[in-house]
Parts: C-alpha cells; sequence; structure tokens
C-alpha cells in the first residue's frame, strides 16, 4: 500500500470514529467491563448470573426455615455432596460445548469405581470377576488403545496401555494410587468408544451414550460380583470425601491459585497495553484480584476452624471434596480460554461446517472431548464410591447423570453446544446439591420433593438457555 | 497490460457422460476484478472447484503467475495465495470476529494463544480495507449483519495472504446499503492488488464494480470482454445465448452446445 493510500485511511478515521477500532485500543476501567457484561447479558450470555441467582434464592430460602442450614457442619457436607456432581459436570462442559452430550458419563464412574476397588479389595482381580470378565477388560482396553492410535490420539492410546499394564501385572491391586490409574485408564478407554462410536459411524451421541449406559450398569455388577465393596479402610480413597487439607494445605493451595490468577492476569493485561490491544487498567485487575483473594482469604480461614458440632475431634480444614473440583476447574478454564484445542472446541459447537473448512481436525478434537468427559466421569465414579460408603452395584446409577448434566446447564452451559465453561459446572453442582442437602434438613418434607424441585430448576435452567439463544440469534 | 497472475489454458472436465467444462480459457489479472458471469449450470461453480483444488480436472493447464501447476488439493490452492468466499461464509457464530479471522491457524506461543497479536493484525487487516462499518474486532459474528458477516470472510481471505480471492455471489443475501459496502469492499481489494474474481448473477453490480467479464455458456468461454467495451445488454446476451453480434461462441458452436 502506498503512502497516499495510508494517509488517506488515516484522514478516514478522523471522520469516523469507528473506522480506528478505537473500542479495541482504549484501556478497561470498572465502568466499561460493567457497560460490557451488561451488554453480553442483553446479547443472551448471561454467564453465571442465573446460577449465582438460584444459589442465593435457595440459600436464603433454607437458612431463613432452618438454622441447621447455614453451619459450618452442614457446609462442609455439602462439599462432599456436591463434589462427584461437581467433577462429572466438569467433563460434561466439554461434550455439551460441542453440542453433545454424554448420558453414560455415570455409569462410567460406577465401572471405573467398581474396578478399582475389586482389584483393591481381592488382591486378585483375575480369580475375582472371573477369567471371562477379566479377559474381556483387557481386549476391550487393547481395542480402545488401538482405536485411540488409528485416530491419531497418542496420549490417550498410551494412557489406556499403561491401564493394561496394570492390570497385567497386577500392580493396581497393590496399591490405592495404581488402583486409581487403572480406574482412569478404564474412563480414557470408554471415553474413546464414545466418540469414536460418534465421528467415524456418526451415530448420535445420545443414542451412543444411551446404549453403552445400559451396557456399562451391567459391567458395574460384573466388576463388584453384585455386592457392594467397601472403600473406607483405604487411606486416599476415603480422604476424597470424608477428609480436610491441613490448615497449611489449605492456605498453600489458595496461594497457587490466586497467586497463578494474579501473576497470569497482569502478565496478560501488561502484554495487551505493549501491543496497543484494550487491556484493563490495573485498578480493574486489582480489583478482580482483591476480590478473589478476599474471598478466598475468608473461606479457607472458616473452614480451618472446627465445625464439629459434638465434642471429639476436631473436623477442620478445606474439605478435598472441594479442593479437588476447585484444582480441576482452573486447569480446565486455562485449556478452554487459552489453548488452541479449547479454540477449535468452540468453533466445532457453533459451526462444525466453519472448522471443517478452516482445516480443524474435527473428529479427533471431538474424541478427545469424550476422552476427557469419560475420564472426569472416572474421577468423579471413585468420590461417588467414598460418598455411598463402597463401590455399590449400581453405582452411577439412578440419578448421578442427570444431577451431572443439569449442573451443567444451570451453571450456564448451553444444551445446544458452543458455550460452557468449568466454572458453570462447579456453580451449578452446589446449587443442585443444596436442594436435597436442605431438605433433608427439614424433617416435615417428604423426600419426593427433593427430585420434584430439583426437575423445576433443571426446566428454569434450560429455559434460560434456550431463551438466551433466541436473544444472541435475534441480536 | 501486465500477465495475468493466474492462468487456466484449455480446461476440460466431465462428470460421467456430461461434459461440464468445454476448452475453458480463463485468466486473472492483480489489481482487477474480474467477473464470471453465467446461466445456472453453465459451469461457474466447477470452474471454480477445479481451480481450489476440490474436483481434479481432466484436461488443460493451469498457470501461476505464469509457471504451470498443478493443485491436486484444496491445501494446496491456499498455499498459493488462492482464497475462497464461498456463499454460506462458513464462520462460527459463538467466536468473535478475531476468533473467526483465525480459526485454525491461530498465533501461539507453546500451546498459549496469543490473543492480542490476532487482535491487532485483524485490526490492521480491517483497517487496509478501510472498513468502516464494524468497530471492533472483538465483537461476536453472531451480532454481526449479513453485510458485515460477508467483510469478515473477505477479510480473512485477506488476512491470509490471498493475492487471488474468489467471491461467490457475495451480494445475493444483502440488502441495498449492505451491498454498496461489500461492492465498495470488492473494489478496494483490487485497488491493493490483488487479484478478485466475483462470480455474480447480478448485471448491475458486475457492471458497477468489474473490469473484464467472463461469460461462461454452457460449459463454454462465451467471450471474456473489458466492461468499459461493453454494455449490460451485450453480457445478458452472451449469457443467454452465448454471443452478441461480432462476439462470442461461433454460431454453429453455440448451437451444438444447446
Amino acid at each position: 500500500m502506498t503512502s497516499d493510500t495510508t494517509a488517506d485511511v488515516a484522514h478516514e478515521e478522523n471522520d469516523d470514529p469507528r473506522a480506528s477500532f478505537r473500542v479495541d485500543t482504549l484501556p478497561r476501567g470498572l465502568r466499561s467491563a460493567l457497560e460490557d457484561y451488561v451488554v453480553r447479558v442483553r446479547r443472551g450470555d448471561p454467564g453465571g448470573l442465573p446460577a449465582v441467582l438460584g444459589l442465593l434464592v435457595i440459600g436464603v430460602l433454607f437458612s431463613a426455615t432452618t438454622p441447621l442450614f447455614l453451619t459450618a457442619a452442614n457446609i462442609g457436607n455439602l462439599m462432599s455432596q456436591a463434589s462427584f456432581i461437581a467433577l462429572i459436570a466438569l467433563g460434561l462442559v466439554f461434550v455439551l460445548i460441542l453440542g453433545d452430550i454424554d448420558l453414560s458419563a455415570g455409569a462410567t464412574g460406577g465401572v471405573a469405581a467398581g474396578f478399582a476397588a475389586q482389584a483393591l479389595r481381592s488382591g486378585d482381580l483375575h480369580h475375582a470377576v472371573g477369567s471371562g470378565v477379566y479377559t474381556a477388560l483387557i481386549l476391550g482396553m487393547a481395542l480402545a488403545a488401538a482405536l485411540a492410535i488409528w485416530k491419531r490420539l497418542y496420549v490417550a492410546g498410551a494412557l489406556i496401555l499403561a491401564g493394561i499394564v496394570l492390570l497385567v501385572t497386577g500392580a493396581d491391586e497393590t496399591h490405592v494410587w495404581l488402583a486409581f490409574a487403572l480406574a482412569g485408564s478404564i474412563g480414557v478407554a470408554i471415553g474413546v468408544f464414545n466418540g469414536v462410536l460418534v465421528t467415524s459411524l456418526g451415530i448420535p451421541s445420545f443414542i451412543v451414550t444411551l446404549a453403552l449406559f445400559l451396557t456399562w450398569e451391567g459391567v458395574t455388577l460384573d466388576a463388584v460380583n453384585s455386592q457392594s465393596i467397601g472403600t473406607s479402610n483405604y487411606k486416599p480413597w476415603f480422604s476424597m470425601t470424608h477428609d480436610n487439607m491441613s490448615a497449611a494445605q489449605g492456605w498453600i493451595f489458595l496461594a497457587v491459585v490466586v497467586g497463578g490468577y494474579a501473576v497470569s492476569t497482569v502478565l496478560r493485561q501488561q502484554r495487551r497495553a505493549r501491543q496497543g490491544v484494550s487491556f484493563d487498567r490495573p485498578a480493574l485487575t486489582a480489583l478482580r484480584v482483591g476480590v478473589l483473594a478476599v474471598a478466598g482469604v475468608l473461606v479457607v480461614w472458616w473452614f480451618n476452624q472446627n465445625r464439629n458440632p459434638n465434642p471429639g475431634p476436631a473436623i477442620k480444614g478445606v474439605p478435598w471434596a472441594a479442593s479437588v473440583p476447585v484444582a480441576f476447574m482452573v486447569v480446565f478454564t486455562i485449556v478452554l480460554a487459552r489453548t488452541s484445542w479449547g479454540r477449535h472446541l468452540y468453533a466445532i459447537g457453533g459451526s462444525r461446517e466453519a472448522a471443517t473448512r478452516a482445516g480443524i481436525a474435527v473428529d479427533r478434537v471431538r474424541i478427545g472431548a469424550f476422552v476427557l468427559c469419560s475420564t472426569m466421569a472416572a474421577v468423579g465414579g471413585l468420590f461417588l464410591a467414598d460418598f455411598s460408603g463402597g463401590a455399590q452395584p449400581a453405582l452411577g446409577q439412578g440419578n448421578t447423570l442427570l444431577y451431572s448434566v443439569a449442573a451443567a446447564v444451570i451453571g450456564g452451559t448451553s444444551l445446544f453446544g458452543g458455550r460452557g465453561r468449568p466454572r458453570d459446572a462447579i456453580l451449578g453442582a452446589v446449587v443442585i446439591a443444596m436442594i436435597p442437602n436442605g431438605i433433608q434438613l427439614h424433617p416435615g418434607l417428604p423426600i419426593s420433593v427433593v427430585q420434584e424441585i430439583t426437575g423445576l430448576v433443571l426446566l428454569v435452567a434450560a429455559s434460560v438457555d434456550a431463551i438466551s439463544r433466541r436473544r444472541s440469534r435475534n441480536a | 497490460m501486465t500477465d495475468p497472475i493466474l492462468r487456466v489454458e484449455g480446461m476440460n472436465k466431465s462428470f460421467g457422460a456430461v461434459h461440464v467444462l468445454h476448452d475453458v480459457d480463463f485468466a486473472v489479472y492483480a489489481g482487477e476484478v474480474t467477473a464470471l458471469v453465467g446461466d445456472n449450470g453453465a459451469g461457474k461453480s466447477t470452474l471454480v472447484k477445479c481451480i481450489a483444488g476440490i474436483n481434479s480436472i481432466d484436461s488443460g493447464q493451469i498457470y501461476w503467475q505464469g509457471e504451470p501447476i498443478t493443485i491436486a488439493s484444496p491445501s494446496v490452492a491456499s498455499s498459493l495465495g488462492l482464497e475462497f468466499v464461498y456463499q454460506d461464509l462458513a464462520l462460527a457464530d459463538n467466536l468473535d470476529i478475531t476468533q473467526n479471522m483465525f480459526l485454525g491457524r491461530e498465533i501461539r506461543q507453546g500451546p498459549f494463544l496469543q490473543d492480542a497479536e490476532m487482535e491487532t493484525r485483524a485490526r490492521e487487516t480491517l483497517r487496509s480495507l478501510a472498513v468502516r462499518t464494524i468497530n471492533s474486532v472483538r465483537q461476536p459474528v453472531a451480532s454481526l449483519s449479513g453485510g458485515q458477516r460477508q467483510t469478515v470472510a473477505i477479510a480473512r481471505a485477506v488476512l491470509w495472504n490471498g493475492k487471488v480471492v474468489f467471491l461467490d455471489e457475495p451480494t445475493a443475501a444483502l440488502g441495498v446499503a449492505q451491498t454498496r459496502q461489500v461492492l465498495n469492499l470488492v473494489r478496494r481489494l483490487a485497488d491493493n492488488g490483488i487479484g478478485v474474481v466475483l462470480i455474480s448473477h447480478n448485471m448491475n453490480d458486475v457492471m458497477e464494480v468489474a473490469d473484464r467479464i467472463d461469460a461462461l455458456y454452457l460449459g463454454r468461454l462465451a467471450a471474456e470482454v473489458l466492461k468499459k467495451e461493453t454494455t449490460t445488454s451485450q453480457v445478458v446476451e452472451l449469457i443467454t445465448s452465448g454471443r452478441s453480434g461480432s462476439i462470442g461462441l461461433a454460431a454453429a458452436t453455440a448451437a451444438q452446445s444447446a
């Protein structure tokens, strides 16, 4: 371009402020951040707003009607009740962003936790489940590994192969962490099956995962021999929903999360300022970090007080049931918002055609999302087993999956694809877990109310989702 | 006149028994808008798909900057600097303008996206096209009008260093004001030195922005005419009957094709 035309453009910019993309270069203060937020909500992206409102309404309602609700002991319990829903929902966010669904996530957790528990208890998985089931497990995982490598998901393939090695050597029977590794590996394998069936055969994910949901229910029975297997003897497993971080661990965890957020945000905004694109003013960044830090300090300090209402050993510290899901949320948020894999996932959810034409390996990204979902389902299954007092024959069935899907949707993840964040899963899980928690504190209310209210809350969330989608289309 | 940047010589293409392209010669010049016109089924799309590497060609030769080349796949076309903006645009509604422009070719440092750099480059590209209808590169595409979407799709082609940009019916779905914006943009692309191919049914658009007009008639190139030496009615005649006065296909050929 000649210097003449450049001058021309510069001249036109003065006439028309829009041509200069001025809003893209201005620093953002608190005011413009709030304005942007209002614009986003108007455009049909309410973010976490409905979930926070739901949290407040339900929380205030229960606090007003029973003194037992807003006690330290009960909030500690609430974390355990929400943990497995949050973990499964964290995985579901990935497939929901694609516009797909995984109905087998709960049952996947049952299978993974069932085999892990059986391996630990029996010390000889082969003998305990019988040759048929054991052989089928190894062959199934070998097939999944082959499919993963064929689809160029090498990390998934390696993780499944590692699981096979654990099985063959019997290492999974010797240590709790190795049994967890087996559970994770089974989750990866199930995710590969889901993903390959959906992408290669083109079966809707709704059908694939509905069919496998039934299958995994049966496999869970095989894994635990139709008996409940207690897991409370295995220390890290029993800690999941029954134990807390030490006071020091809680502070370190908080320092890492808040410190990491502060450093990455400041560096990012400085970089944006240098590049000449709109950046948040230091005051706004300081406010964000400050609010997070203050809230975090209050929560950790509060959890570090003894919450055992009875005399006896103190119960204190941040529950692992709260910190583990939050840690996963942080990692997944970075993956979705800051990596090209995350960007491609959103693009596929928004328009698969656009993603394909842009040269994105659509199938590979989609299978990866299913793998992450099933792996998180396995992690959630481990927490659920601990919460349920052991690997039950019906582990992960019933309402587990529905509550997890509801959690993601209530948090703000769209059922139509293209929109969702990991924090939705956490927020929504707390809302979902609060309902049975609060109702059980009202002895006068029948238990049937739990499902009735939960269903209605989900219906409201789905309506908000549908309405905001319509708004964003008409905008 | 300078040499064409892209030239097709004697291209033939059949689908089974149907001979879709007959010895088509076609050229695109840098800094010019070449309109590709023709009735439905005249072979416009097939010609473009052959150049894009989507369809193979039966015979004929493509020259890029004077060198004979083979375009075996769409990736070869884009590595040369051929960009195609199809009618349905293929934008992801849930992503913003910058994210769409860089989709599949994000700027990264290690695994992490470099959003600031991408925003700067998206802005520079839109500025170089003197786009005045968009005020932020961070606007979600869902909130854009048809004309703005077309602008984003065209800007994406320019961002990727398109030396020749094919636009398939860019104004088909647009209102009057938006058509004007897009036509201005088409003209600016050419003024910036890009070779533009405008595929269109709309004679007003063609007569307004094109420098030369290539009319296809039943799979044959009826004529290549310069806009300043022709009239709308002459172009319409070339489209509908393959000939107009002394130019166009010989009467016998036109009749035989029909």
